[in-house]
C-alpha cells in the first residue's frame, strides 16, 4: 500500500505555502477561530476566473497547483478530495437566499458551487484532467478516505500518481453556530497557548492541503506513507493502543521504532486522554502536536500529514510544535506516526517512513 | 487481483415502495411515485411534482423502531430502513462475524433539518441538537450504529453519482482483502435547499418527467435510500449463501467540462461506460440492458444518448430510465438503480421508461416502453452522472 509524497500545497492558518521553511515564524491567533493565511492567488489563477470564485475554491485551486508544481506533475492520474462540511460560505449564501426570499428570486451560482465535489471538479477543469475523480465527506474520515482511495489506486496500478486533498473553511456565521456545541471553547484564547486552557472544547480552524502521491521514490520525495488506518468509535484508551500496536506489527515495526509521534491534541479536556494515554503508557519517544497551529476541523489530518512529511524531510521538529519538551531527545527522524481523532469518534493513524 | 465481488443482499425505500417487494411490484405495474408534494415543507407544493417516500417522519421513526426525540434526519431514517433490509436480505445474522464496512453516499446530508431550524440555530439555543446532524457523515454513522457496522465507515459525496462511487470503493476494498463485505449505496431526502437549487437551473419538469423523449422538459426530484451488500468470493463460499448478482465492472471518469453541464457528445459518460466494460471483460454486445442515468433534462439525455451510440453503435442494448418511476433521487440514485438492475437480472425483466412518446431526433434509438418479461438479462450497465462532471458506471452480471 505504500506511496511516496512528491509534492505538497498547504494553505493553513500558518505560513505554510513555502515548504522550504518549516514553521520558523509561528502565528498566534487571538480570535475564537483561526483563518488561513491566504496566498497571492493571482500567481495561480487568472483574474477573470478569480472574480467568480468563492474563497475556498480559490484556496483549493491554488493549493492543488502549488502541490503539482512542486511534484512536477501536469496531469495527475486521479483527483480525490475530502471535506467535512464542504463549501460552507456558498452553502450559507444559498440557504439564506432560500429562507429570506421565501424560495423566490434565487440565482444558481452559490448552489452550483456548494456541492462537496466542487473543488475536485474545478481542479479537474483547471487541469483538464479526465481521470478518476472522487470526493469523500465523512467527518474525521473525509481526508483519510480520500488518502486511502488514492493509495489503493496506486497499489492496484490504476494510476501512477494521484492528487489527494482535504479542505474545510470556517465562516463567522458557522462559528456562531458551532460555538453552541460542546466541541468549541466558550472563551477566546491565544491559539499558541491552547494546551494551557484546561477546559471543554477546542478552537476552530480551517485549511486546504493537497498531496501528490506516487508509487516510486524520486528526488522530490518528502517521505513514504507506509500505511494508514481508521478506527471508528473505539471504546477505550487501551483499545486505541492495542490497535496501534497491531497496526505497527502488521507493518513490520514496533513502538520502539517510532522516532516521532504527532498527536492531534486539541486542548479539549474531555477527549485529549486518548493522546495522553499513548504518551504516558505506550510510546516512549519524541512527541509533537499541531492543533494550536491549525485549529481543529474535520480535515485537520491534512495538517498532521503535512507536519509529519515536513519533519522527515527537514529532519527536525520545530520548537513550537514539541510536546513533552522536557523529554525531547535530538535524533534522526526515520519513522513517524500521526494519531488524530475527530470528536472522539473518528480516529486515524498515518505511518510515515523516511 | 482475481477476486470477484458479489451482491448478496439489496434494500430500498423510495417513492415507489418501502422495501424490495413493493418496489418490484410498482416496477411491474408501471406505478410511478411522482406526485404532488405532500411531505416537504415548501412553497412549491402543487406546482413542482416529486417522488417522495410516502411516509411522514413520525411513521419512519416507527418503521425504523428508533426512539422519538432523537436527532434523526429524514435521510438517516430512510437510510436505516434500507440498510437494515439489505443486511436481512443477505441473511447476515451477526454483522460482526466478518470484517464489514458501510459506505454511503449523500450530498445534502442533514440539510432537511438544518434548513428548517436554521434561524433557531443561528439566533437561539433551541434545536441545537441538529447542529451535529448537518454534515454528510452524521447519517452514515447513525446507520452504521443501527446495523452494527464497526470496521469501516465512509461517505462519498459526488452529487448524483455518490452511491455509485460508494459501490466502487466498496468493491475495491473487498478485492484488496481489506474487508469481507461492504454495505454500499446512498441516501437523500428532499430538501427545499436542493429543490430550489435545481429550480434555479430551470431543469425541473412541471409534469412527470419524460426521459429520452423529444419533448422532455427536465427532471423530477425524488428521495430514497438504497444499499447493496457486496461480499468477497471467500465470504460467499464459506457461508454458501445465494448470490443475487456479481459486480463485474465499474468506471469513474471526470468530464472536466462544466460544474453542472455535460458535453453534447457525452465524453465523460462514454469514458465511464467504456472503463466499466473493459474492467468486466465484456464486449459491448454482451450488455443486455442499460439502466440509464436518463434524468429527462435536455442536456443529459442528448449527452448520454450520444455516448451510448458511440460505444454501442446505432443498435444499442435495451435502454430505460427508471427515474420516470422514482424521480431523480440524486445521491441515492446509483443505489436505487443498482437495486433495480439486480431485480432485472433476478426476474429476467426489463422495466419500461414511463411517459415516453416521441423519439429524440438526435438519437437512433428509443427506450423500452413496455414491461419485458422472460427476457435474457445477464449483464446490466447502470449509469450515474453528477455535478462536477463526476461520471460513474457499474456493471451487474448474472452469477
Amino acid at each position: 500500500m505504500e506511496v511516496y509524497i512528491q509534492g505538497i500545497g498547504n494553505i493553513s492558518p500558518q505560513n505554510t505555502s513555502d515548504n522550504s521553511t518549516f514553521l520558523n515564524e509561528p502565528l498566534n491567533h487571538e480570535a475564537g477561530y483561526l483563518l488561513c493565511v491566504e496566498p497571492n492567488y493571482k500567481d495561480y489563477i487568472n483574474p477573470i476566473q478569480l472574480r467568480r470564485m468563492s474563497k475556498l475554491i480559490k484556496m483549493g485551486i491554488t493549493a492543488s497547483k502549488m502541490c503539482l508544481q512542486e511534484a512536477g506533475i501536469e496531469n495527475p492520474g486521479a483527483i480525490i478530495t475530502g471535506t467535512g462540511l464542504g463549501l460552507v460560505g456558498d452553502t450559507e449564501k444559498f440557504l439564506n437566499q432560500v429562507l429570506d426570499y421565501n424560495e423566490e428570486f434565487l440565482t444558481p451560482t452559490a448552489f452550483i458551487q456548494s456541492t462537496h465535489n466542487t473543488i475536485s471538479g474545478q481542479v479537474a477543469i483547471a487541469l483538464q484532467c479526465y481521470n478518476y475523480n472522487n470526493t469523500y465527506s465523512h467527518r474525521g474520515f473525509s481526508f483519510e478516505s480520500a488518502l486511502l482511495d488514492g493509495m489503493l489506486l496506486i497499489h492496484n496500478k490504476d494510476a501512477e500518481n494521484v492528487l489527494v486533498g482535504g479542505f474545510d473553511e470556517i465562516t463567522p456565521e458557522h462559528y456562531s453556530i458551532v460555538k453552541k456545541t460542546r466541541w468549541v471553547k466558550k472563551e477566546n484564547i491565544n491559539s499558541l497557548e491552547l494546551l494551557n486552557h484546561k477546559t471543554q472544547g477546542s478552537i476552530v480552524g480551517e485549511g486546504v492541503a493537497f498531496f501528490s502521491l506516487a508509487g516510486e521514490r524520486n528526488d522530490k520525495t518528502y517521505a513514504r506513507i507506509k500505511n494508514i488506518k481508521t478506527i471508528y468509535k473505539p471504546q477505550s484508551n487501551e483499545e486505541v493502543a492495542e490497535k496501534i500496536d497491531l497496526f505497527l506489527k502488521e507493518n513490520g515495526l514496533s513502538k520502539e521504532d517510532i522516532d516521532l509521534v504527532v498527536l492531534g491534541l486539541n486542548g479539549n479536556t474531555e477527549t485529549d486522554h486518548y493522546y495522553n494515554y499513548l504518551s504516558d503508557n505506550y510510546f516512549n519517544t519524541n512527541y509533537a502536536y499541531f492543533k494550536h497551529l491549525s485549529g481543529d476541523f474535520h480535515t485537520a489530518g491534512t495538517f498532521g500529514l503535512w507536519f509529519a512529511a515536513m519533519a522527515v524531510k527537514h529532519q527536525m521538529v520545530p520548537q513550537i510544535a514539541r510536546y513533552r519538551k522536557e523529554n525531547f531527545i535530538e535524533k534522526p527522524i526515520r519513522n513517524v506516526l500521526v494519531y488524530n481523532h475527530f470528536r472522539n469518534v473518528d480516529h486515524s493513524i498515518f505511518l510515515l517512513t523516511q | 487481483m482475481s477476486k470477484r465481488v458479489f451482491v448478496t443482499g439489496i434494500g430500498i425505500i423510495s417513492g415507489i415502495g418501502k422495501n424490495v417487494e413493493e418496489t418490484l411490484q410498482s416496477l411491474i405495474e408501471g406505478k410511478s411515485g411522482v406526485e404532488e408534494i405532500k411531505y416537504l415543507r415548501t412553497n412549491h407544493k402543487g406546482t413542482i411534482p416529486v417522488s417522495e417516500v410516502k411516509f411522514s417522519e413520525e411513521e419512519l421513526i416507527e418503521m425504523a423502531g428508533v426512539p422519538a426525540g432523537e436527532p434523526y434526519t429524514r435521510s438517516t431514517l430512510i437510510g436505516m430502513i434500507a440498510a437494515a433490509e439489505a443486511v436481512k436480505n443477505a441473511h447476515i445474522f451477526d454483522i460482526k462475524d466478518k470484517r464489514t464496512g458501510l459506505i454511503s453516499g449523500t450530498t445534502v446530508g442533514g440539510m432537511d433539518k438544518s434548513e428548517h431550524y436554521y434561524h433557531d440555530l443561528l439566533n437561539t439555543n433551541n434545536h441545537i441538537k441538529y447542529i451535529e446532524t448537518h454534515d454528510c457523515g452524521d447519517s452514515t454513522e447513525r446507520i452504521a450504529d443501527y446495523i452494527g457496522v464497526k470496521d469501516f465507515v465512509s461517505t462519498t459525496s459526488t452529487a448524483c453519482s455518490s452511491a455509485a462511487n460508494s459501490m466502487i470503493l466498496g468493491s475495491r476494498m473487498i478485492k484488496n482483502g481489506m474487508l469481507d463485505r461492504v454495505i454500499a449505496g446512498g441516501i437523500e431526502s428532499l430538501t427545499r435547499y436542493h429543490m430550489n437549487g435545481f429550480n434555479t437551473l430551470m431543469i425541473l419538469d412541471r409534469e412527470p418527467c419524460k426521459p429520452f423523449d423529444e419533448n422532455r422538459k427536465g427532471l423530477n426530484l425524488g428521495e430514497g435510500a438504497a444499499f447493496v451488500v457486496l461480499e468477497s468470493e471467500e465470504s460467499v463460499k464459506e457461508s454458501g449463501k445465494k448470490v443475487l448478482a456479481e459486480l463485474t465492472g465499474y468506471g469513474n471518469s471526470c468530464e472536466a467540462f462544466h460544474q453542472t453541464a455535460s458535453t453534447p457528445e457525452g465524453k465523460g459518460a462514454y469514458a465511464a461506460m467504456k472503463e466499466a466494460l473493459e474492467r468486466s471483460g465484456l464486449k459491448p454486445e454482451q450488455i443486455d440492458y442499460i439502466n440509464a442515468h436518463g434524468t429527462g433534462t435536455e442536456n443529459n439525455d442528448i449527452s448520454e444518448g450520444r455516448a451510448i451510440e458511440t460505444l454501442f453503435g446505432t443498435n444499442p442494448p435495451k435502454i430505460s430510465s427508471t427515474k420516470s418511476y422514482t424521480g431523480h433521487t440524486t445521491s441515492a440514485a446509483g443505489g436505487v438503480e443498482a437495486v433495480i438492475s439486480v431485480l432485472a437480472i433476478q426476474h429476467n425483466m426489463i422495466f419500461p421508461n414511463l411517459n415516453f412518446k416521441q423519439q429524440m431526433k438526435e438519437l437512433s434509438f428509443k427506450p423500452v416502453t413496455e414491461l419485458l418479461r422472460d427476457v435474457k438479462v445477464d449483464h446490466v450497465l447502470s449509469n450515474s452522472f453528477g455535478f462536477g462532471g463526476n461520471n460513474s458506471a457499474l456493471i451487474f452480471s448474472r452469477y
